[in-house]
């Protein structure tokens, strides 16, 4: 599904992504977790694609369904099955949440030679996704984000990823700033999003998350790299120790 | 001309796609303008010598006054003996019924999406047609007529209905407002009337279609709408030209009068050639549109899409003396390439408990520079008036420019006036955003747009809010890095 080898990005001249690897399968929930400023927000952006990243094409790849991900534009990144649940969902005025996810919806369709879906069907179909993440209707009519409080914001984003049906989603910190209620019903959104075909990335700072979706792979991303992978049980011992353990086993190694 | 230039020709060819030009034999007035121009044009079209008159008098006035200098435009002026006053394909003189329209103007006008043929149009909208100086067709007259609703070419009003012409030509824009009103007075020439009953409510939108074909002239149209008491009416107002190097003048005037608990919406999608990205080429669009609320409770409405035109001065204004009587102005103003426009409003309280609305949204990208220009008058006599402005700037690029002119005048302590003004840069969050959920760039760009524009565009009739929509995706194409 996804294999990134020896990633190296930048920001501003700023090096954040030191060789990275990260082999993803069909099916497989990955969390990346680790302390601020590791580099978490920048690997989601830097697979979506934002232009604000530079990635070294000379020293790693990224190859996602067996196309050279960094050849491709976002949305076309997004049209082979790649989606990005944001961290701060952009607002747009004027847009329904229905029109734009049918234009998005129907661009994906399209590209893949798939009918598109008219208003109707769409309707529909937005309707059921609705309820599997236990939206409102009225929100199908209300501008993209518009006046959404952060939860609702948050919510959306899962919305989203119920009706464009990607390959691989990535969560960037979808936890954050969510309430315990919140919370479950995003969680719950995704486990009814699971499949054998679809993967996830979640990247959060909270082990919390996984208490409600049960990741399969656990990695730790310090300094731009991921440092140490494992089970559900590191991200608790995360929990409980902090990231300090990592740091001081990371800055003992020899170099 | 090289290679690079023809490929240049054609992206500026594909982005305005109603620059072809219709081969078809016309009558002109040469070039000039002076009295004796004035009395030919009114022989051709047959009128009474009290219109006649009215012209001179237009003419007379029209030679005293001055180019008007205030807005933030930069053109040089006009050459009014450079132009020709009148053109019309000889085969549409005088206009005929609808079955015997010169083949060549029908396709010209299916071409541009408005078919002649009544069977052929699947809405209900009544369509003038206007080729140059003349109306070439004007359909459903008919069904019209049975409700006593007269919807004609103004020529034909002069003649068929010469005591209400008379009686409201002139009544809201005078032959002497201003330089290019008055030029207008002197030289109109096609152009659409509408009169509603009372108490009729008209049953289809009615429309003009505006198309500049013939060189060097220019087009000066007028249109003059009246709603009786109680009546109501729609009115949707379109315009091309073909793609010429050199500028055409274009000056129309329309005049709108509404009487006790009328209703008249008027919109426009004016989607004249701008010219080159260099500037070259182009149409002036130098318009006076003006509506009077005469009585109490009248509702004047205009919406304007503006996205043609190299210059464009115009500002559809409402005279509210009505008690109660409504005023509202909705526009959005795209431009690009070396565009400019300024345009706004004027809302005139003179009447009790009148209210006006503004919402200009107003897009720059290229080297355009695009201005909102609006006045908002309280008179003493206007107890409780309120006003509500919103003016809100779109910039695409660093190198456009847009500005906002807002002139308050209230005379009356009981006013409530309020001021809502942004200017923001297209936003590249919402577009990574839409990007992200396979939307491309372009398609994002004209989503942002769309989105931005959407308080105006909710007053357009359906169908045409789905044409203005198109039009302002199409407009932005290629314009945005």
């Amino acid at each position: 599904m996804l294999s990134i080898v020896d990633l190296y990005a930048s920001v501003n001249d700023q090096l954040i992504l030191k060789g990275l690897n990260l082999q993803i399968n069909p099916g497989e929930v990955h969390a990346i977790m680790g302390p601020n400023g590791s580099g978490k927000s920048t690997l989601a952006q830097v697979l979506a694609g934002h232009e604000n990243y530079t990635v070294d094409e000379t020293r790693g790849s990224v190859v996602f369904q067996g196309e050279d991900l960094l050849a491709l534009s976002p949305e076309e990144r997004a049209r082979q099955g790649l989606f990005l649940a944001f961290q701060y969902p952009v607002e747009i005025q004027g847009i329904t949440n229905s029109s734009f996810l049918q234009t998005a919806l129907n661009e994906i369709r399209k590209s893949r030679g798939e009918e598109e879906m008219d208003a109707l069907d769409f309707a529909q179909f937005l309707k059921k996704k609705m309820e599997l993440v236990e939206m409102q209707e009225d929100f199908a009519e209300r501008f993209v984000n518009f006046g959404f409080s952060g939860g609702e914001k948050k919510r959306n984003e899962i919305l989203q990823l119920a009706v464009l049906e990607p390959a691989l989603a990535i969560l960037d910190e979808t936890d954050s700033g969510l309430d315990i209620d919140a919370l479950r019903t995003v969680a719950s959104g995704v486990n009814r999003l699971r499949s054998p075909q679809r993967s996830f990335l979640l990247i959060t700072h909270y082990q919390r998350l996984l208490d409600y979706i049960q990741p399969d792979f656990v990695h730790v991303l310090y300094d731009g790299k991921l440092i140490q992978s494992g089970g559900k049980e590191l991200a608790l011992k995360l929990e409980e120790q902090g990231y300090n353990w990592i740091r001081e086993a990371e800055e003992t190694l020899p170099a | 001309m090289n290679q690079k230039n023809v490929e240049v020709q054609e992206m500026v060819r594909k982005r305005y796609e109603h620059g072809w030009t219709t081969a078809i034999e016309s009558d002109s007035f040469d070039k000039g303008l002076n009295e004796d121009v004035i009395v030919a044009l009114s022989r051709i079209k047959n009128e009474p010598d009290w219109m006649t008159e009215w012209r001179l008098n237009a003419f007379r006035l029209w030679q005293q006054m001055e180019i008007p200098r205030w807005a933030k435009l930069v053109y040089p002026d006009p050459d009014f003996q450079d132009i020709s006053y009148y053109s019309a394909p000889k085969s549409a003189v005088p206009p005929r019924s609808l079955d015997e329209v010169d083949p060549k103007l029908v396709e010209t006008f299916t071409k541009l999406g408005i078919p002649l043929e009544e069977q052929k149009r699947l809405s209900g909208v009544a369509v003038d047609a206007v080729f140059d100086s003349v109306s070439v067709a004007t359909t459903h007259q008919q069904i019209l007529k049975r409700q006593g609703i007269i919807f004609c070419p103004i020529s034909e009003a002069i003649q068929e209905h010469p005591d209400l012409v008379q009686k409201y030509l002139g009544s809201v824009v005078p032959q002497g407002d201003n330089f290019y009103a008055s030029l207008n007075s002197a030289v109109f020439s096609g152009g659409s009337f509408v009169y509603i009953p009372a108490g009729v409510t008209c049953p289809m939108d009615l429309s003009t279609y505006f198309r500049i074909n013939a060189k060097h002239t220019g087009q000066f149209e007028r249109t003059l709408i009246i709603a009786e008491e109680g009546s109501k009416v729609s009115y949707l107002e379109g315009c091309t030209a073909p793609i010429r190097d050199e500028n055409q003048l274009h000056a129309a005037v329309v005049e709108l009068v509404a009487h006790k608990d009328a209703s008249i919406r008027y919109a426009t999608v004016q989607n004249w050639y701008a010219g080159d990205d260099d500037g070259k080429g182009g149409i002036y669009n130098f318009v006076t549109k003006r509506g009077a609320c005469l009585g109490d409770r009248s509702h004047i409405s205009w919406t304007q899409i503006e996205t043609g035109s190299a210059i464009t001065w115009k500002y559809p204004s409402c005279l509210l003396k009505g008690k109660g009587s409504v005023g509202e102005f909705y526009s959005v103003a795209l431009t690009k390439g070396k565009q400019q426009a300024d345009t706004g409003t004027k809302m005139i309280h003179t009447g009790a408990d009148t209210r006006s609305t503004i919402i200009s949204k107003t897009i720059s990208a290229g080297k355009s520079d695009s201005s909102y220009r609006g006045l908002v008058r309280v008179m003493p006599g206007a107890e409780n008036a309120r006003n509500y402005t919103q003016c809100d700037s779109l910039l695409m690029g660093n190198d456009c420019g847009a500005h906002t002119w807002p002139y308050i005048d209230v005379r009356n302590d009981s006013a409530s006036v309020e001021h809502e003004a942004s200017t923001s840069k297209i936003n590249e969050d919402q577009l990574f955003y839409c990007q992200s959920r396979g939307i491309d760039r372009e398609d994002a760009i004209s989503l942002v747009v769309n989105g931005f524009c959407k308080e105006v565009l909710d007053h357009l009739p359906m169908e045409f809010a789905v044409e203005a929509s198109r039009l302002l995706s199409v407009t932005l194409e290629g314009s945005v890095g």
